[in-house]
């Protein structure tokens, strides 16, 4: 598959991935949408922005899709097509090409009030009546209209399930344990679950346009708190989208210390998640265990970075520490000895029959539905799709890392549990070799960065732990305005939610929180 | 069964000694749990309200369970719902969208209805302030009675604070 037999005249953006950038019409946008789709392609994001500048620009849809050769990322111009109703700019749907468009198109016409054509849902979706319908967050003329006071978020249109003996469920936003607010309405049947509808939002706080109003150099610490559990994935993102606009090249240690980071984010959530699991079935001593590991884990972070989730460690440019030998030492041997106390581990969660009886066939999504639905990241890969940007797109320093994939075909609890392990496996080897080359020598660790004085558009994309965090960055430098126009963030949970309520179907009511925990998707990374 | 048995027998007992309420002076465990059963009579109840967090505050909160900080042993349990709870532990700022459903969940928790904000968020708003889709800090919405700084705070700060409420709880 080719992106120049698609599409002529890109424009390749700065960056250590390849990413490319075009502005199409209508037809092109739904001609690029079909043949991504028929070549197997993936829809990674879509978004709407305000390019209006006094009289002139105007609303803009954007699509970024992964493709062989890498990223491509389109912009729709929204001008006078606008027939159907002059409010709502309107573009063509993507979602019979990309299931995963719908919640994403909703997303758009809350925020910036574009809408797409023929969309059948048309429900707000981060909208909640927190602010009137129709007054949109990312317009730019448009004054803030006062907020209306608190109100009932009961008149959401959940759909019906009727029949015999079918009763609802309806669960959250505040749920029982420690974890963040959804709402889940179950339809079942006795115990069985017939359909399970989501609704999201409910963390929205407005991070896109807040990101408008930070300095671009300290709007990393806005980045890194998107998604707590991915904030190293998110720092990294949103600088390499910096970076990306400003051509800097950072320095090849800072390189290898991000992915010192990264890595251990990952290790970090696996070991938690193991845990959890091992606790959803009943089994205790597997939280016990995994999370003294993560302890552990947490405590040498901080002795090393100075945080025990390595928050702002990343920064433009670079990064913002070095580690001096002794302290690669103690990250080197930690890596050892969890390491063997994992391996021990596994052993006892596969010869556990009550375990391994829980997670077995337990929340199944198979390879088929898993690829016509778009499931990425982790809980793609263990339902046979074979995508790690890591190993898919190897930027530095995973080009000198061949990182080697987990994935697995069963698609059920215990896959996502076999490629969990899998992974700290692979993570605590990568981490190994990180840690000799830095021990190697000292070096640069950061380069100054210098915005360009026009506008400029940039992206980051990262193999975070859950899947491909993207950010698609908009920097005006003109006549000294020196602002983000526009930063658009996407977390693989926006493609994973609707996966999940497929995987739910026929299970059991008490099995959800141990199907929810192996996909553990984000609610803030989603609701922004 | 017996790799089970080896691993417990080989890590023993991590638990550490807790950390002291807000005056300087270090408490032992056991005195900690005499002070909640004192003020209250029972375990200490605790519902947990994610109302905007980014989520690692609930991380850190998390981390309470683990054997370190042994907080079961001090007498102090999360629970499922506001009714049986005698402290709300919050976090984030307040997503407009959970504004109501934090006041509900205030409403339904009975006397004392100590309520600890954890984290920037929670006390000032944090790195994402007010504006049209969060109401800012924890005490916009609700009565805080303790503020627990920190980005995020380390589960012995949370703990700290817990602690904090519960004696200021008596003295209120
Ligand atoms: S205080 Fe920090 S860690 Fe806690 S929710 Fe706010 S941003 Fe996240």
């Amino acid at each position: 598959m080719l992106i120049a037999q698609f599409i002529e005249d890109l424009e390749h953006l700065p960056g250590p991935l390849p990413m490319h950038y075009r502005t199409v019409r209508a037809d092109t946008w739904r001609r690029v949408a079909q043949a991504v789709s028929e070549a197997g392609g993936r829809l990674l994001s879509l978004w709407g922005s305000d390019r209006t500048r006094g009289a002139s620009g105007s609303l803009v849809i954007s699509a970024a899709y992964v493709v062989r050769e890498g990223l491509l990322w389109l912009d729709l111009p929204l001008g006078e097509r606008s027939v159907i109703d002059p409010q709502h700019p309107s573009y063509p749907d993507l979602v019979p090409f990309f299931p995963c468009a719908a919640h994403l198109q909703r997303a758009a016409a809350d925020l910036l009030g574009v809408v797409a054509e023929g969309a059948t849902d048309r429900r707000a979706w981060l909208n909640h009546g927190a602010w009137p319908a129709n007054w949109h967050p990312l317009r730019r003329q448009d004054p803030h209209p006062g907020l209306p006071a608190a109100q009932e978020v009961t008149d959401y249109a959940f759909v019906r399930v009727a029949g015999d003996g079918v009763h609802e469920i309806p669960v959250g936003p505040v749920h029982a344990g420690i974890i963040e607010p959804g709402h889940f309405r179950f339809s079942v049947v006795g115990e069985k679950v017939l359909r399970l509808e989501q609704r999201l939002g409910y963390k929205h706080k407005g991070i896109e346009k807040r990101f408008t109003e930070l300095p671009p150099l300290a709007a990393n610490r806005l980045a890194g708190r998107i998604s707590g559990d991915s904030t190293v994935a998110y720092a990294w993102s949103y600088c390499m989208a910096l970076e990306s606009l400003a051509s800097c090249e950072i320095p090849e240690r800072a390189c290898w210390l991000r992915a010192l980071l990264l890595e251990r984010e990952r290790v970090a959530n696996h070991l938690g998640d193991l845990g959890a699991l091992g606790n959803d079935a009943a089994f205790a001593f597997g939280l016990a265990q995994f999370s003294r590991l993560r302890e552990d884990w947490l405590r040498l972070a901080k002795e090393a970075f100075g945080h025990r989730l390595m928050m702002d460690g990343i920064v433009p440019g670079g990064v913002a520490s070095d580690i001096d030998r002794s302290s690669a030492d103690r990250l080197f041997r930690q890596c050892d000895s969890v390491e063997r106390e994992v391996l021990q581990l596994q052993q006892v969660y596969d010869e556990h029959s009550g375990l391994q009886d829980r997670f077995m066939t337990t929340g199944r999504v198979t390879p088929e539905l898993a690829s016509q639905l778009g499931l990425t990241g982790l809980a793609g890969r263990a339902s046979g799709q074979a995508v790690d940007l890591r190993c898919d797109q190897p930027w530095a320093p995973y080009d000198r890392l061949q990182v080697k994939i987990a994935t697995c075909s069963d698609g059920d609890v215990a896959a996502r549990v076999m490629v969990r392990f899998a992974e700290i496996s692979e993570s605590l080897r990568l981490l190994r070799v990180i840690l000799c080359r830095l021990s190697e020598g000292a070096g640069e660790t950061r380069r100054e960065l210098r915005l360009p004085a026009k506008a400029a558009l940039g992206a980051g994309w990262v193999e975070g732990w859950r899947g491909e965090v993207f950010v698609a960055l908009e920097w005006d430098g003109e006549n000294g305005s020196n602002g983000i126009r526009r930063c658009h963030i996407h977390d693989p949970s926006w493609q994973n939610w609707p996966v999940l309520v497929h995987a739910v179907i026929g299970n059991i009511v008490p099995d959800f929180p141990l199907i929810n925990k192996s996909f553990n998707l984000s609610y803030s990374g989603h609701d922004l | 069964m017996w790799r089970i048995l080896r691993q417990i027998a080989r890590n023993g007992i991590r638990s550490e000694a807790p950390p002291a309420g807000n005056d300087a002076l270090r408490v032992d465990g056991e005195q900690i749990q005499r002070e909640i059963l004192a003020i209250l009579g029972q375990a200490l109840s605790i519902r947990e309200v994610d109302a905007g967090s980014c989520n690692a505050c609930e991380l850190e909160i998390n981390a309470l369970n683990n054997p370190y900080y042994n907080i079961e042993g001090l007498g102090i349990r999360f629970v499922a719902s506001p009714r049986h709870a005698d402290m709300l532990l919050v976090t984030g700022p307040v997503a407009r969208n959970m504004e109501l459903a934090l006041r509900r969940t205030y409403e339904a928790t009975p006397a004392p209805k100590l309520v600890v904000a954890v984290g920037d968020c929670g006390c000032d708003g944090g790195i994402f302030g007010e504006g049209y889709a969060s109401c800012g800090r924890v005490a916009n919405v609700i009565p805080v009675d303790v503020a627990v700084p920190g980005c995020p705070p380390e589960p012995i700060e949370i703990l700290r604070g817990i602690l904090t409420a519960v004696r200021r709880g008596r003295q209120g």
